[in-house]
């Protein structure tokens, strides 16, 4: 039943905006992010003389841009599995899972709801990093169509962070396995890149990171966002197959 | 839908209406509905809100559920009674939908769990072992969100909440953190998330542990008030308790039904054992040796248990003890408790007992 998904959603956003963790998480990246733009403006003033001359200088959006969202594309790899790792092994944990499981709710609505739990928050972090470079509207101008790939690949990869999280925390029945697991996972996703042509270069294929890479380039691919589409999908479609499993093995 | 109104009257209506369903679905379309509702209710009365069939649950190794069959009916209260590790809360698990059950069926007011799964878990509520509740919501919030994902409208959240609150002695508690409630509240706001969406079928795992003497008389009050609009199940472990609020017993044993039935039936069994205390007793020869006397057990303190033929008359007993200055005490027939039915129906080795035995979470 589709009314019911709102309803799981609201629950979880509830859920994460009653506890400060979910705020100070937010405090915390912004604060980190907020240190990393400010050191790459900084580079950017200095060498803009320099640069200025060149017939195609990077501007704003190749110095500073792109670099801010990249790291905003890991910080959350930190924090992240603090959140996602809530969703179902703390419901497991606490016995609440039996009133998803008998409610007449599908086992989809039930992992789509939670998913978009954590996507709100995640969004909420998204809309404040992109304060940062608009602030820069005060005296220059962006490039919009950089911008908007740029954002979009850090939307991207934060839901495949929530679902690759929601996916583990349906897997562990205590939190911080979930937590620990998920972290490791996406390191690892992060890290394959750095195998780079080693193994015929599917390693890197695989990496969040390459596909990350041509979008805050402003190239906007549909290679690279099948790569993130499926691999949200493949996690969600895992977490409701999962979710229904636990009726038979729990 | 009015329940006290699809009674008789609805049967009857529905008895019109049933051979002809395909002429009246060219009616109005209110009358259609109603006609259609009254039909559902008819229909749900004539057969058992539960029915269970053959059901079997393995957990690996463990054959905790081994063919359990039982029916209840609208306005009945069953009362699931065993020893841990019988299978009382696997069965209730099942009911529920949130264990698969290995084999068998079950239909929850007509519809079959497994098939449609939907349409059966709506006319479910149920309290598992222990309370499904999120301690960061409150009391209304907790309620409001268990009424929503059973699929009451947004426009009656408020009147259905208002009414579980009230019925579960909650009315002023409804801003209250479930974090800070004590145990006695948790359970009341487990139970009002169970019949808030007012299902037809109410499933209760141990609704009265952990609550104190008043609680707990207030609690079997209002599972006895729910079961007079639809089918209860709840499972315990106090045998007082099944003798207050249930109808019918259902007692397993190993994950068998080891007896099912009505409680009236239970307190009809005749008396065939009479508990006495003598201040002088004579030897154990002379007490088997009253007519119509099978055996004696000696118990403490002077008294002795007399296993004897139903309707004996006890003036055999009575004149011999007056006569030989046995100084008679305390003469009680021992009715047929279901205490005794239990302890003889799950009687059991307690060196052989499983080990771990309730099930695996």
């Amino acid at each position: 039943m589709s009314g019911a998904l709102p309803v799981i959603a609201a629950r979880e956003i509830r859920a994460l905006f009653v506890a400060p963790p979910a705020w100070i998480l937010l405090a915390v990246v912004q604060a980190v992010l907020g240190y990393v733009f400010l050191i790459r403006l900084d580079i950017f003033l200095e060498l803009q003389p320099r640069i200025a001359a060149l017939p195609s200088a990077p501007g704003l959006g190749s110095l500073v841009i792109a670099p801010l969202l990249r790291s905003a594309a890991f910080v959350p790899l930190l924090v992240v599995p603090l959140i996602t790792m809530r969703l179902f092994a703390e419901e497991r944990q606490r016995g609440t899972l039996p009133l998803l499981l008998s409610a007449p709710v599908s086992a989809t609505t039930v992992v789509l709801g939670k998913f978009l739990g954590v996507l709100a928050l995640l969004f909420v972090a998204l809309l404040l990093n992109a304060l940062l470079p608009l602030s820069l509207l005060l005296g220059a101008g962006l490039d919009w169509g950089q911008f908007a790939a740029g954002y979009l690949a850090l939307a991207l990869v934060l839901a495949a962070y929530a679902a690759a999280g929601l996916l583990i925390s349906t897997l562990c029945n205590s939190p911080g396995v979930a937590a620990i697991a998920t972290s490791g996972v996406l390191l690892l996703l992060w890290a394959l890149d750095w195998a780079g042509d080693r193994g015929g270069g599917w390693l890197a294929a695989m990496s969040m990171v390459s596909h990350l890479d041509t979008l805050l380039r402003g190239v906007v691919d549909t290679r690279d966002l099948a790569y993130f589409v499926l691999f949200i999908a493949t996690c969600i479609v895992f977490a409701v197959r999962r979710l229904e499993a636990l009726r038979l093995h729990a | 839908m009015n329940r006290v109104r699809a009674g008789t009257q609805g049967r009857a209506i529905a008895e019109v209406y049933h051979p002809r369903i395909r002429d009246y679905s060219r009616a109005p379309a209110g009358r259609r509905r109603a006609c259609a509702m009254l039909i559902v209710s008819a229909s749900m009365e004539a057969q058992p809100l539960i029915r269970v069939t053959d059901l079997h649950r393995r957990y690996g190794e463990l054959h905790a559920v081994r063919g359990v069959s039982f029916t209840v009916a609208h306005g009945a209260v069953m009362g699931l009674l065993g020893l841990n590790g019988a299978g009382k809360s696997t069965i209730m698990r099942m009911l529920c939908g949130v264990l698969a059950p290995s084999a068998g069926r079950i239909h929850i007011a007509g519809f079959d769990l497994l098939r449609d799964p939907l349409a059966a878990k709506r006319r479910i509520g149920y309290l598992p072992d222990r309370p499904p509740l999120y301690p960061e919501l409150s009391v209304d919030e907790q309620l409001r969100f268990s009424a929503r994902l059973h699929g009451i409208p947004r426009g009656r959240v408020a009147a259905a909440l208002a009414q579980a609150k009230e019925r579960c002695g909650l009315k002023d508690s409804g801003r209250r953190l479930i974090a800070h409630l004590s145990q006695g509240y948790r359970q009341r706001v487990g139970i009002a998330q169970a019949i808030v969406h007012r299902p037809a079928v109410v499933v209760l795992d141990e609704p009265t542990v952990t609550l104190d003497p008043r609680q707990i008389s207030g609690i079997r009050a209002l599972i006895r008030e729910i079961g007079r609009a639809c089918a209860v199940v709840l499972s315990t472990h106090i045998l007082a308790e099944v003798q207050v609020v249930c109808d019918r017993v259902l007692i397993l044993d190993e994950g068998r039904v080891a007896l099912d039935a009505a409680l009236d039936d239970l307190a009809d069994v005749s008396v065939t054992t009479t508990r006495i205390a003598l201040e002088f007793p004579p030897s154990m020869e002379e007490l088997v040796a009253l007519p119509g006397v099978h055996r004696v057990e000696s118990l403490a303190d002077g008294r002795w248990r007399l296993h004897h033929a139903a309707s004996w008359p006890v003036d055999g007993l009575t004149r011999r003890a007056l006569g030989a200055g046995w100084g008679l005490r305390e003469l009680v027939p021992e009715r047929c408790s279901l205490e005794q039915r239990f302890f003889d129906l799950t009687k059991r080795d307690l060196g052989t007992d499983q080990p771990g035995g309730t099930a695996p979470a």
